[in-house]
C-alpha cells in the first residue's frame, strides 16, 4: 500500500468526521430550540449524516 | 420554602432512580440471552482464528481469517480448529452445489472436503479454489495468468450457498412471523398479543413517519408491503450477521445490488406523469422552447444519471456499512493474537464487545435509512402538482 493513498484516505476521513460533526452539532441547537420538531430534525440529520458517510467509505475501500 | 422544593425533589428524584434501576434490572435479566449471544459471538471469532500456519506471516494469516469470515461459502461452517497434530477439523454441514456446464449437476459440497479435494460429477472434475468452483482435469491443475488470476473455466453456479440458506430462512421466518401476527390480531380484535407488542410500534413507526410524511397521504398504502418488507428484511439479515454464525448477507455486494434494483424498479414502474416530466423537461412552462435547448443538453443527462445514483448510493451504503463493521470487529479480535501478553486480550475483548454493541445499533439504523430513502424517491416517483393542498395537510397535521 502506498503511502499517498493512505495519507489521502485519512484526509476524507478527517473531512467526512468534521462534516457528520456539523451535522450532529447543527441538529443539536436545532433540537434545543425545538424540541417539539425532535422526529423531523432526526431524520433529516440521519439522511444527512448516512450521504456524507457514503464518501468516507468510499475512501476506505480505495485504501 | 425554596428549601422544602428542593428536598421534594430530591425526594422525587430517588424515588424515580430506584424505579428506574429496578426496571432496567429486570429488562438485563429477560434480555440476558441477546447478552450470551453476544458473547458467543466473540467465542466463535476467537476459536476460528485460534489454528495458525507455520511460514505464514501472523498479520497476513489474520487477514485472511476476516476476509475469509466476509465470503460466501459453499458449505455451512459453525467453526473450525486445528489439532496438536495438524489435522483441520471443521464443524458445520455442506451444502448443494448446483452447476450448469452442459447439463445441470447436482452434488453435495462434502465432496470438495473444504478444498482440499476434487468433486468429480458425471466425468467432470471440479475443485473449490478461494470460494469459487473451477472446472479442471483429472488431476486439479489450476492455470494462471500474469496477475495470478485462474484462467480456467468456471461453470454457471447456482449452488445454494450460506448467504442463499440465510435469505430463505429469513424469508422463512418473515413468512411465519407476520402471517401468525395477522392471524392472532384477527383473533383478538386488533389488540397485539405476545411479539406482536414489540413489532407494533415498528410497523406503525414505517406507516405514520417512513411512509405517510415522504409519500403521501394518498398514495403510501400502496408501497407500504415494500416498505415494511425490505426493513425487516434487511433488519433481521444484519441482526444474524451479529450472532456467532458467522453470516454476512448483507455485507455482500450482490444482495445489496438486488435490493437496490427493486427500489429502482418500483420507482420508476410506479412513477407519475409529473415525475417523468420533471426528468425530461425539469424547467415546465418558464422558458420557451428554443431557451431551453442549450440548457437541456446539461439538464437532462444530469437528470437521468441521478435515477441511477440514488439507488447506486444505497447499494454501496448497506454493503460498506455492513462489511465495515464485520471487518473492525475481526481485527480488533486479531488483535489479541498480534499483542500475544495478559494486556492484549481484555483491551481485545472491550473493544470488541463495545463495537458489537454499536453494530447492533448500526444493524437497525442501516435498515432504517434504507427504508427511509426507500420511501423518499418513492415520494419524487409519485409526485403531483398539488404541493398546496400538500402543504395545509402537513400544518393541520
Amino acid at each position: 500500500m502506498e503511502i499517498p493513498v493512505m495519507v489521502g484516505a485519512g484526509l476524507v476521513v478527517i473531512g467526512v468526521g468534521l462534516g457528520i460533526g456539523r451535522i450532529g452539532g447543527s441538529a443539536m441547537e436545532a433540537i434545543a430550540r425545538q424540541p417539539e420538531a425532535y422526529g423531523k430534525i432526526q431524520t433529516a440529520m440521519l439522511i444527512a449524516a448516512a450521504l456524507i458517510e457514503g464518501i468516507g467509505f468510499a475512501a476506505l475501500f480505495a485504501v | 420554602m425554596l428549601f422544602s422544593f428542593y428536598k421534594k425533589d430530591l425526594h422525587l428524584h430517588r424515588f424515580l432512580k430506584t424505579d428506574i434501576l429496578s426496571a432496567m434490572r429486570k429488562t438485563f435479566l429477560k434480555h440476558t440471552w441477546v447478552v450470551l449471544v453476544v458473547l458467543l459471538g466473540q467465542f466463535s471469532f476467537a476459536k476460528d482464528n485460534g489454528g495458525q500456519e507455520e511460514g505464514k506471516d501472523l498479520k497476513t494469516e489474520i487477514k485472511e481469517y476476516i476476509d475469509h469470515h466476509l465470503q460466501d461459502s459453499h458449505d455451512f461452517n459453525l467453526f473450525s480448529y486445528t489439532k496438536d497434530n495438524g489435522d483441520h477439523v471443521y464443524v458445520g454441514f455442506p451444502l448443494p452445489v448446483i452447476l450448469w456446464d452442459d447439463g445441470l449437476k447436482i452434488f453435495s459440497s462434502s465432496k470438495f472436503h473444504h478444498g482440499e479435494t476434487l468433486a468429480e460429477a458425471d466425468g467432470q472434475h471440479y475443485k473449490l479454489y478461494h470460494g469459487k468452483i473451477y472446472k479442471t482435469d483429472a488431476e486439479g491443475t489450476i492455470a494462471y495468468d500474469e496477475e495470478h488470476h485462474p484462467t480456467n473455466v468456471r461453470p454457471f453456479d447456482l449452488s445454494i450457498t450460506k448467504n442463499v440458506v440465510m435469505i430463505i430462512v429469513t424469508g422463512l421466518l418473515m413468512l411465519w412471523l407476520f402471517s401468525s401476527l395477522a392471524r392472532s390480531y384477527a383473533k383478538n380484535n386488533g389488540i397485539p398479543t405476545g411479539v406482536g407488542r414489540f413489532f407494533e410500534p415498528i410497523v406503525l413507526y414505517i406507516r405514520d413517519d417512513i411512509a405517510r410524511p415522504n409519500i403521501g397521504e394518498k398514495r403510501y398504502k400502496k408501497y407500504m408491503p415494500f416498505l415494511l418488507t425490505i426493513f425487516f428484511f434487511i433488519w433481521f439479515l444484519n441482526m444474524f450477521g451479529m450472532t456467532p454464525l458467522g453470516i454476512n448477507v448483507t455485507g455482500n455486494i450482490a444482495i445489496t445490488t438486488a435490493l437496490a434494483i427493486l427500489t429502482f424498479l418500483i420507482t420508476n414502474f410506479t412513477g407519475t406523469k409529473d415525475y417523468w416530466m420533471h426528468q425530461f423537461n425539469p424547467l415546465g412552462d418558464s422558458l420557451p422552447w428554443y431557451g431551453k435547448i442549450p440548457l437541456y443538453i446539461i439538464l437532462v443527462p444530469i437528470e437521468l444519471l441521478g435515477l441511477i445514483i440514488k439507488p447506486f448510493s444505497l447499494l454501496i451504503r448497506l454493503y460498506a456499512n455492513m462489511q465495515a463493521g464485520h471487518i473492525v470487529i475481526g481485527s480488533l479480535i486479531g488483535l489479541m493474537f498480534i499483542f500475544k501478553s495478559w494486556i492484549g486480550s481484555p483491551m481485545s475483548f472491550g473493544l470488541a464487545f463495545a463495537i458489537m454493541l454499536i453494530e447492533v445499533l448500526v444493524a437497525l439504523l442501516q435498515a432504517y435509512i434504507f427504508t427511509m430513502l426507500s420511501a423518499l424517491y418513492f415520494g419524487f416517483a409519485s409526485e403531483e402538482h398539488e404541493h398546496e393542498h400538500e402543504h395545509e395537510a402537513e400544518l393541520s397535521h
